[in-house]
């Protein structure tokens, strides 16, 4: 049986070999990936991201319990876990400590935990965690939470790769306004300060209530990064359309809130699905993975057909400014 | 293509809570561009088996300080094996007589570290291990 087909049929060693491949992007990883991106397109991605410390990992934890465990009765959701984690620039190697807090999920076998390190890349995931979510989706998770650190300007790349992002905050992590960086309220479709049972919590929540109404006044809304300033008549179609992020308080150790906050995440996929947003993200983000796909190929493509010598003698000519880059361009696409 | 790297869970099984030694190793594996999964502290041997088979690691470094090795180690190679991770190398490291290491390494573990050894030895040892019988992906 080929690794794709053991995947899909829940063999959990498959799956973490499968990942494996993905996140070390091999050519058997991209062929057994084409073989089940078919069964793909069905789970519910949710970011979670805010500074480190502020208890990401605490409420992961407690987040999966809840899906396992649904208080409504309703049945439970099969969880997987990617946890991002810097890679060290020094030495590329990565400590990742996320699981000592996940003690919650442990001999689950409806969960599944990843750590990830990024590997170089900027913004808060690895190259290939989307790839890396695309396996747990085929193997039938129904739910992905992805930790990423959050740094204060590469939160963007979860939103776009996310369904649901939950940005997360906590009370006494330096000067409350200052700590909340530029941008990471545009991306967040639920706002949680966790450590409510710290002292600061007003103060947090005040602040992070004062910056949502500056940022999203009545009339301009936020379509997951983009600003759209609406008229009258559009306003009220939109009305319905348009998430308003709200603010939840949590206290991830004792697990309080944390309910709440899965209801909040399940309402909001509802929501994105009503009213085909979750289709025009589907079709956003693939038309961006599509496009940077056949740019890499494309550049591959070129690069075998132009011999290295060609490539720096034209590149000469542009430093002895004999040509120029434009020029160079044009000569070179002809080859 | 990425690169490939060693993965390897350094996990803390037993009830003894003295994690210095276990975080010590952890970060020269990570200065020598290793991948580390640190599991914590009180880790029972199902919780070891199930996290190195999530992450798909190349090697697994037990810290054992309480004197219950004999009890420990043997489950956790069962364990693995019973997972099909055959090929996952395992150190073990902490305080461990001399007299059991012959027994622990007839379980299938690759090395014994007692407390004066250089991590520089522990790098090396792991990516001789590993190295040597990585399976090639692709
Ligand atoms: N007082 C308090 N501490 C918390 C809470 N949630 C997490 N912590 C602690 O905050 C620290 C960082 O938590 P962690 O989940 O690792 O944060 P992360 O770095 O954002 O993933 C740990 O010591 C947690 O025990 C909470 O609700 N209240
Ligand atoms: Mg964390």
């Amino acid at each position: 049986m080929k690794l794709a087909e053991q995947v899909i049929a829940g063999d959990r060693l498959a799956l973490a070999r499968m990942l494996s491949l993905v996140e070390n992007d091999t050519p058997q990883g991209r062929s057994e990936l084409d073989e089940l991106f078919p069964h793909t397109g069905r789970a519910h991605l949710v970011g979670i991201t805010g500074a480190p410390g502020t208890g990401k990992s605490s409420l992961v934890n407690q987040l999966a319990y809840a899906f396992r465990h649904p208080i409504d009765g309703s049945s439970p959701l099969r969880v997987a876990v990617i946890a991002v984690d810097p890679s060290s620039p020094f030495s590329g190697g990565a400590l990742l400590g996320d699981r000592v807090r996940m003690r919650d999920l442990v001999g689950d076998p409806g969960v599944f935990i990843r750590s990830m390190a990024s590997r170089g890349a900027l913004g808060g995931l690895a190259r290939n965690t989307a790839a890396v979510a695309q396996v747990f989706d085929a193997a039938g998770f129904e739910i992905i939470l992805i930790e990423t650190v959050g740094a204060g300007q590469g939160e963007v790349d979860i939103a776009r790769l996310a369904h649901t992002t939950i940005v997360v905050e906590a009370p006494g992590l330096g000067d409350d306004i200052q700590a909340i960086k530029a941008g990471i309220l545009e991306i967040a479709d639920i706002l949680v300060i966790n450590k409510a049972d710290r002292p600061g919590v007003e103060q947090t929540e005040r602040a992070l209530r004062a910056m949502l109404e500056l940022a999203k006044p009545e009339r301009i809304v936020m379509h997951h990064g983009r600003l759209a300033v609406l008229s009258y008549q559009e306003e009220e179609n939109e009305a319905a359309r348009v998430w308003k992020p709200f603010i939840m308080k949590t206290i991830a150790l004792r697990g309080e809130g944390v309910q709440e906050l899965a209801q909040a995440v399940r309402e909001h996929g509802e929501h994105l699905r009503r009213n085909g947003e979750w289709q025009r993200r589907e079709l956003e983000r693939l038309d961006a993975e599509l496009q940077g796909l056949v740019q890499a190929e494309l550049v591959a493509r070129w690069r075998e057909r132009v011999p290295e010598e060609t490539y720096q003698s034209i590149l000469q000519q542009v430093i002895k400014r004999t040509i120029s880059p434009y020029q160079a361009v044009v000569k070179l696409l002809e080859k | 293509m990425a690169e490939r790297k060693i993965r390897v869970l350094i996990a803390k099984p037993g009830l003894d809570g003295h994690d210095r030694g276990a975080k010590v190793v952890a970060r020269a594996l990570r200065d020598a561009g290793m991948e580390v999964i640190y599991t914590g502290l009180r880790q029972t041997p199902e919780m070891i088996a199930e996290a190195a088979l999530q992450e798909d690691v190349d090697a697994v470094g037990l810290s054992i300080l309480s004197g219950a090795h004999m009890a420990l180690v043997p489950r956790v190679m069962e364990l693995l094996r019973a997972n099909g991770q055959d090929h996952v190398c395992v150190f073990v490291g902490g305080i461990i007589p001399d007299t059991d290491v012959p027994a622990l390494l007839a379980h299938g573990v690759k090395a014994v570290y007692g407390p004066g050894t250089s991590t520089e030895k522990i790098v090396e040892d792991i990516r001789h291990y590993v190295l040597g019988q990585m399976i090639p992906q692709g």
